[in-house]
C-alpha cells in the first residue's frame, strides 16, 4: 500500500456517538442479554412450582416456591451429598494436578537433561489425542481395577495434565531466574528442597490459574462420572441433575433449584477470579 | 581435554549431590509419564486390540474372541452408524459456523467500542463456557418447551411486530419433539455456549496487532476497509485457524448437549444422535465393547481426515500462510 495521502482528506474524527458506534453497542448489549437470559430463567424457575413453569406466558419474575422446591429436591436425591462428591473430586484433582504439574514443569524449564526435547514433544503430542478413543477402554479398565463408584477412578488419571505441565513450564521458564536455583544449589539445598522453598513460593499466580481451570473442569465433568458412578450416593451434582430429569413427571421446580445450586458456586468463583480463569483457559490456544 | 601425566591423581567420586542433580528431573517428570502410559497410551492400544475382538464386558478377559475386521464391517453396514455420522457432521457445521460468524464481529465491536467496560463484558460472554453443560442443557430443555417454552413465546411476540415480524415464525415450533428441529435446537445451545469462548480468542488476536501498523497505514491513506483487508485479516488468520480447528474437533465429539436435550434417547427420528452418543449406547446398553471400540476408531479417522483438510485449506500451507 503506497498511495500518496490526498491533501484534502480530513483528519480522522475523534470517536463520538456516531451510527457505527451505536450499532456496536447494540450488538454487544443484545449478545450479552442473550448470554445472561438462561441464567436469569434458571433462578426464576427455581422459585416456581412445576405447573407454574409450564404455563402461558411462562413466568418472568420470581415466585414464592423456593423452599418447597428445595425440600422436594433433597427428598428425591441426596443433593448435598452429591455436591460434596463434586467438591471432593474437584479438590483432590486440583491438588494433585498442581503438585505434579509444577514439579514436571520445573524439570522441563530449569534442567537440561538427556531426552528433554523428545519427552516434551511427546507430552505436547498427547494433547492432540481425541478423548473419544479413550472412553470405552477407560470404562473397561476401571471395571477391571474394581474402581467403579470410586472417586479415584477420576482423580488418578486426572493428575496427568499435559496442558498443566505446559502452562507451568512457560511460567517458570519466563519468570524465575536460573541464578536463584544455582544459588540454592551452592548453598547445599537438595533438589526437592529447592523445588519446595524456591519454586513453589514463586509460582503462585500460575498455580492459581491452573488450579481454577482444573477445578472448573472437574466440577463440570459429565461423561467420566457417568461411566464411573452407578449409585445415587456416589453421584456428582451433574449426574444427580441428570437422574432427576431422566424420570417421568420430572419436578422441574426442584430440578431448577438443583441446577442453581450447582451453578452458583462457580458463578461466585468466577466473580472472584474471572481474569485469572479466562487467561488460563485461553493460554493453551493463544500461546501455543 | 588434555590427558594429564599424573596417573596418581584420584578421580573424584560422584557425590550424592551430583547424583541427585542428574536424576532429579527424570524423577520429577516421571509421574506424568507413568500415568500417561497407564491411563493414556495403554487404553488406546487396548482400544485398538479390542476393536478386532468380540467381547461382552463383565465376562472376563478369557472370553475375548478374535473376529478380525467384523466389528468395522458391522459398523459400516449399520444404517444407524451412518445416520449418527451424518447428524454429527450437520451439528458440527450448524453449531460451528454461527459461532465464528457472531464471534468475529463481536470481538471487533468490543475491541473498537469499549474502553472501561471491556473486562466486564468479556467476563459476561465467557460465563456459558465455564458452566456445567448438564445444568445448561437442563435449563434449555425447559426454554425449548413446545407449548409453554420461553423461546417460542419470545418468537411469537416478535412475529407480531410490524416490519420485521415476517422474519419470525408465528406457529409454535416443537423444538425437541420433531426431527426437523432437534438439530437446530442442539446447535443453538452449542452456539450459545461457545460463542463467548471464540470471541475471546479473536479478541486476544486483535489485541496482539500493533497499533503502529494501523497508524502507518492511515498515514499512507489506506481506508478503514483497506486496513481491515490488508492488516487485520492476514494477522488474524492464525488465530482463526486455531479457533476453527478447536471447534471442528470439539464439534465432531459432541456428546453432552444432545444427550441431555434428548434425554439420552437421540430425540425424534434419532436426529440428535451423535456418533459419541451412539458409541456410548453401544457400550453401555448393548454391552458390545468391540463394536464400540471400532466405532471410536472410525470416528477418529473422520476427525483426522477433516482436520487434515482444514489444515490444507486454512493452515500454514494454505490460507493462513499466504499474504
Amino acid at each position: 500500500m503506497t498511495t500518496a495521502p490526498t491533501p484534502d482528506r480530513p483528519a480522522r474524527r475523534a470517536p463520538s456517538l456516531d451510527g457505527k458506534r451505536i450499532g456496536a453497542y447494540l450488538l454487544i448489549a443484545l449478545g450479552a442479554l442473550l448470554t445472561i437470559a438462561p441464567f436469569y430463567f434458571m433462578f426464576v424457575f427455581a422459585t416456581h412450582t412445576r405447573s407454574d413453569i409450564f404455563q402461558l406466558p411462562p413466568p418472568t419474575w420470581f415466585g414464592s416456591n423456593l423452599d418447597e422446591n428445595y425440600r422436594n429436591l433433597v427428598e428425591r436425591v441426596p443433593f448435598w451429598r452429591n455436591l460434596w462428591n463434586s467438591l471432593y473430586l474437584a479438590v483432590l484433582t486440583t491438588g494433585f494436578t498442581l503438585f505434579f504439574c509444577t514439579l514436571a514443569g520445573y524439570a522441563f524449564a530449569m534442567f537440561s537433561f538427556k531426552g528433554r526435547e523428545v519427552l516434551f514433544g511427546l507430552l505436547l503430542a498427547t494433547m492432540l489425542i481425541p478423548g473419544t478413543l479413550n472412553i470405552v477402554p477407560y470404562a473397561l479398565i476401571m471395571q477391571a481395577l474394581g474402581w467403579i463408584d470410586q472417586p479415584r477412578a477420576l482423580w488418578v488419571p486426572g493428575m496427568a495434565s499435559a496442558f498443566g505441565i505446559f502452562l507451568m513450564r512457560q511460567y517458570i521458564g519466563s519468570s524465575i531466574p536460573r541464578e536463584l536455583v544455582e544459588a540454592a544449589r551452592i548453598d547445599g539445598a537438595t533438589e526437592f528442597g529447592i523445588f519446595r522453598r524456591v519454586i513453589v513460593p514463586l509460582t503462585g499466580p500460575a498455580m492459581a490459574t491452573l488450579g481454577l481451570v482444573t477445578f472448573v473442569q472437574s466440577w463440570n465433568g459429565f461423561l467420566g462420572p457417568l461411566i464411573i458412578f452407578r449409585t445415587a450416593e456416589t453421584y456428582t451434582a451433574p449426574l444427580a441433575l441428570r437422574s432427576m430429569q431422566g424420570i417421568a413427571n420430572t419436578d422441574w421446580g426442584a430440578l431448577m433449584c438443583g441446577v442453581a445450586l450447582t451453578v452458583v458456586p462457580l458463578l461466585i468463583l468466577f466473580a472472584l477470579a474471572s481474569r485469572q480463569l479466562i487467561e488460563g483457559l485461553t493460554a493453551g490456544a493463544t500461546k501455543g | 581435554m588434555q590427558a594429564t601425566l599424573k596417573p596418581s591423581k584420584p578421580r573424584r567420586r560422584p557425590s550424592w549431590s551430583d547424583f541427585q542433580r542428574r536424576y532429579a528431573p527424570y524423577l520429577f517428570i516421571s509421574p506424568f509419564f507413568i500415568l500417561f502410559f497407564a491411563f493414556g497410551l495403554f487404553p488406546i492400544l487396548f482400544n485398538a486390540y479390542l476393536s478386532f475382538h468380540q467381547w461382552q464386558p463383565g465376562t472376563g478377559l478369557g472370553e475375548m474372541k478374535f473376529v478380525g475386521l467384523r466389528n468395522y464391517t458391522d459398523n459400516l453396514t449399520d444404517p444407524t452408524f451412518w445416520q449418527s455420522l451424518k447428524n454429527t457432521a450437520i451439528l458440527a457445521l450448524l453449531s460451528g459456523l454461527p459461532q465464528h460468524l457472531i464471534a468475529i464481529p463481536l470481538a471487533f465491536a468490543i475491541q473498537g467500542g469499549l474502553r472501561r467496560m471491556q473486562n466486564f463484558v468479556t467476563a459476561v460472554y465467557f460465563l456459558p463456557y465455564i458452566t456445567s453443560i448438564v445444568a445448561i442443557s437442563v435449563i434449555f430443555f425447559t426454554l425449548f418447551s413446545w407449548q409453554y417454552g420461553v423461546i417460542n413465546s419470545v418468537l411469537n411476540a416478535l412475529s407480531g411486530l410490524p416490519l420485521i415480524g415476517a422474519l419470525f415464525p408465528s406457529e409454535k415450533i416443537n423444538w425437541l419433539g420433531e426431527k426437523e428441529y432437534v438439530q437446530s435446537a442442539v446447535a443453538m445451545v452449542v452456539v450459545w455456549r461457545y460463542t463467548g469462548w471464540n470471541m475471546l480468542l479473536y479478541l486476544s488476536g486483535l489485541q496482539a496487532i500493533p497499533r503502529e501498523l494501523y497508524e502507518a497505514a492511515s498515514v499512507d491513506g489506506a481506508t478503514r476497509a483497506q486496513q481491515f483487508r490488508y492488516i487485520t485479516l492476514p494477522l488474524l488468520r492464525p488465530i482463526m485457524f486455531i479457533a476453527v480447528t478447536l471447534s471442528l474437533i470439539g464439534g465432531l465429539q459432541l456428546f453432552e448437549e444432545p444427550f441431555i436435550l434428548t434425554n439420552g434417547s437421540g430425540g425424534a427420528g434419532q436426529a440428535g444422535l451423535t456418533t459419541v452418543m451412539y458409541m456410548y449406547r453401544t457400550y453401555a446398553s448393548y454391552s458390545d465393547a468391540g463394536v464400540a471400540a471400532a466405532m471410536s476408531w472410525l470416528l477418529f479417522l473422520v476427525i483426522g481426515v477433516l482436520t487434515l483438510v482444514n489444515n490444507r485449506a486454512f493452515g500454514r500451507s494454505g490460507l493462513a500462510g499466504r499474504d
